[in-house]
């Protein structure tokens, strides 16, 4: 009877009783929501246009933000880093197409699932033997972005508000913007929505395939770019990061693969969620739940909609 | 020349049915058992033994496993290494509990415990399917890995959280700890792995198995067959996870010799084992074993061979010079056959049919 009490009200008691502490909960819920949709929007990018799970967008955040850090570090001017590093991920980009994707076109899914698993091996290897093993810390003051906190009082409370957190989710939400009206309006967008539509007829009607992947690869790398600035910004970038990433996967499975308001939605009920139930029952179970939360969260979500909340209907034929 | 089987006439139909039809095969499988069972404990050192050899075996019974879920059944799972865990720990539990019964016993037995878990964890497998499935079956992991740290009474309230391994023997002859030597824990090894691949061998080629593949090509199609859809993918991850359960506590007994288990059994032995399998080749029992030497090997071949050929290198460089050659071997194999080393392994044999007269 106890336990059922501590498990089912009591946590529902602590929240109404400390209504600030519950919004502060859901504020951090939603800003890790954010990251974590960030790193699940490379994902979608990615698995709408050519179909394949890349495993390796958690190591590109990881990779993309080390190579800014490296190029502030060589002296250049925040501006020039940018660009410099936007010039890495291309070139990333391009190798990728050139050298895993164009022989592996038509394969099943799992072997190019594997091959991104390739890919994330080389990046590890790379990426530790450039920029060294340790923590790195993005310069924030030269992209002018805030440092510092502000309160807001609250239902007889005050909520804590980190500067960087807003930061991040209008960067989140305008580039969410950017990709929309790159989507819908441009006519690449429109080239990119038809190979995800159909590899085929895309071809038939005159679309390049290789370029439209080197295109999506490299809007993945953007994305990649600015999570790895968001969340040095935060604390530091480091390969501890790839398993932070790893929390995009039931981000991707609650929203749908192929959806990029899925992706964002299911980012902020993940992060939500998962604070919530580490911070109110957590403590009945040890501590540490957020590792596995996650999952069941969307798990249970996926007992109803198998195909994620906004992913594509799965429609089965013989 | 001398590998075809002209002249070999089958008259029953159970010779037809034969795992190895050709007597040269047979022949083969003898040579190979003969010398994994004598010439091998006779001139392989005890380094060879226990970072080659050993975890070779332990590899190639967890790819197993993961080979009839992904390979055979189409289920991809990204749990391989937590369902390991729950075969150490259930083995360590029972082996505390029951000190007087002996361990090949429980080692064997964990794998049903690690199959109780698999079943639950499969439930999922009916509604859910493609990558979908594969990121619900991580639930399993990182839960299972949770319950390793968080559940005291799974490493006996240990201080150090970890499993130790005391001497066990059998017929007088320590197999698992401390005193147990190399070759004694490589026979244990090899006899468990011989018997477990003669057992899934005849699964994946009766009615169980076709019922697998007939799920895997397409499952509504089963389905409209008769196949319970519920029954086969359960059976799949059940049989699966029972496999990886022994490999678990193969690995933490005979191989690791006790240690900090919760950390043996993470996301990147899961992984590890995934690449086993599609590296070896999907649905091949034998390619699960190329599989499991290609991937398990490599990184040893990599840190002494290399310093053996001349090629001077610091700790941290190799680790980072493995990670990229491990990478980019992984694509290079997808890429020249992405259907596995078993497939080349098919080729060679089919070219060594024609062998010297092609035409």
């Amino acid at each position: 009877m106890h336990a059922l009490y501590m498990v089912l009200i009591d946590p529902f008691v602590q929240m109404v009783s400390a209504p600030d502490l519950f919004v502060q909960t859901i504020w951090e819920g939603l800003v890790a929501g954010v990251l974590y949709a960030l790193i699940a929007l490379g994902f979608v990018l990615i698995f709408k246009a050519s179909g394949v799970f890349n495993f390796a967008q958690g190591m590109m955040v990881v990779f993309a933000g080390l190579t800014l850090i490296a190029f502030q570090d060589m002296g250049l001017p925040a501006i020039a880093a940018l660009a410099a590093s936007l010039a890495v991920m291309y070139l990333l980009a391009l190798s990728i197409e050139r050298v895993v994707l164009r022989p592996l076109v038509n394969q099943p899914d799992i072997i190019l699932f594997m091959a991104t698993f390739g890919i994330t091996y080389i990046l590890i290897g790379f990426g530790e033997m450039i920029f060294g093993g340790e923590p790195r810390e993005v310069n924030t003051k030269a992209f002018f972005l805030p440092q510092g906190s502000f309160e807001i009082p609250i239902l007889g409370g005050f909520v804590q508000i980190q500067k960087i957190d807003v930061a991040a989710a209008v960067i989140a939400a305008l580039m969410i913007a950017a990709l929309g009206f790159f989507f819908q309006k441009t006519r690449i967008g429109r080239a990119l929505r038809a190979v995800a539509d159909s590899h085929k007829a895309a071809l038939s009607v005159g679309i390049s395939l290789n370029q439209i992947w080197v295109i999506v690869w490299f809007a993945a790398g953007i994305v990649a770019l600015v999570a790895g600035i968001m969340w040095g910004a935060r604390s530091n970038v480091s390969f501890a990061l790839q398993v932070v990433a790893l929390k995009a996967l039931p981000v991707l499975i609650l929203g749908g693969f192929t959806s990029i308001p899925g992706a964002i939605i299911g980012g902020l009920i993940i992060g939500v969620g998962e604070k919530l139930g580490e911070f109110y029952w957590g403590p009945l179970m040890g501590g540490g739940i957020e590792s596995w939360l996650a999952y069941f969260i969307a798990l249970g979500f996926l007992l109803f909609r198998p195909q994620g909340l906004f992913g594509d209907k799965i429609i089965e034929r013989i | 020349m001398f590998y075809r089987e002209a002249g070999q006439f089958k008259t029953t139909y159970p010779s037809d049915m034969a795992i190895f039809p050709i007597a040269q095969d047979r022949i083969g499988i003898g040579i190979i058992l003969a010398m994994a069972f004598i010439f091998i404990p006779l001139f392989a050192s005890d380094f060879i033994m226990s970072s080659v050899m050993i975890p070779f075996l332990v590899f190639s019974l967890a790819a197993i496993g993961l080979n009839i879920l992904t390979g055979y059944t189409g289920l991809i799972s990204l749990g391989t290494g937590a369902f390991m865990g729950v075969g150490a720990y259930a083995c360590y539990k029972l082996m505390t509990i029951f000190p007087g019964v002996n361990i090949i016993v429980w080692i064997v037995t964990a794998g049903f415990f690690s199959a109780a878990v698999g079943i639950l964890f499969g439930i999922p497998s009916l509604r859910i399917k493609g990558f979908y499935l594969a990121v619900a079956t991580l639930a399993a992991q990182f839960f299972l890995q949770w319950c390793f740290v968080r559940i005291p009474w799974l490493y006996n309230y240990n201080a150090s959280g970890a499993i130790e391994v005391g001497t066990r023997t059998l017929f007088g002859i320590p197999i698992v700890g401390p005193n147990a030597t190399p070759e004694a824990r490589y026979y244990v090894l090899l006899c468990i792995v011989v018997v477990l691949t003669w057992i899934a061998s005849n699964l994946v080629h009766g009615r169980i198995g076709r019922s697998w593949m007939a799920v895997r090509d397409m499952d509504i199609a089963a389905e409209l067959m008769g196949i319970k859809l519920l029954d086969t993918k359960l059976l799949a991850f059940a049989v699966s996870s029972f496999y990886a359960g022994v490999a678990g506590a193969c690995m933490m007994f005979l191989w690791y010799g006790g240690g900090e288990a919760s950390d043996a059994f993470n996301i990147n032995q899961s992984f590890l084992i995934l690449f086993m399998v599609i590296i070896g080749g999907l649905g091949s029992l034998i390619g699960s074993f190329f599989g499991a030497a290609f991937i398990s090997i490599l990184p040893t071949i990599l840190k002494f061979g290399l310093p053996a050929i001349g090629v001077p290198l610091s700790g941290a460089t190799a680790e980072h010079l493995i990670h990229i050659t491990v990478g980019g071997l992984i694509i290079f194999f997808l890429i020249v056959e992405p259907h596995g080393l078993a497939r080349l392994w098919q080729i060679g044999k089919q070219k060594l049919r024609m062998w010297p007269f092609p035409y």
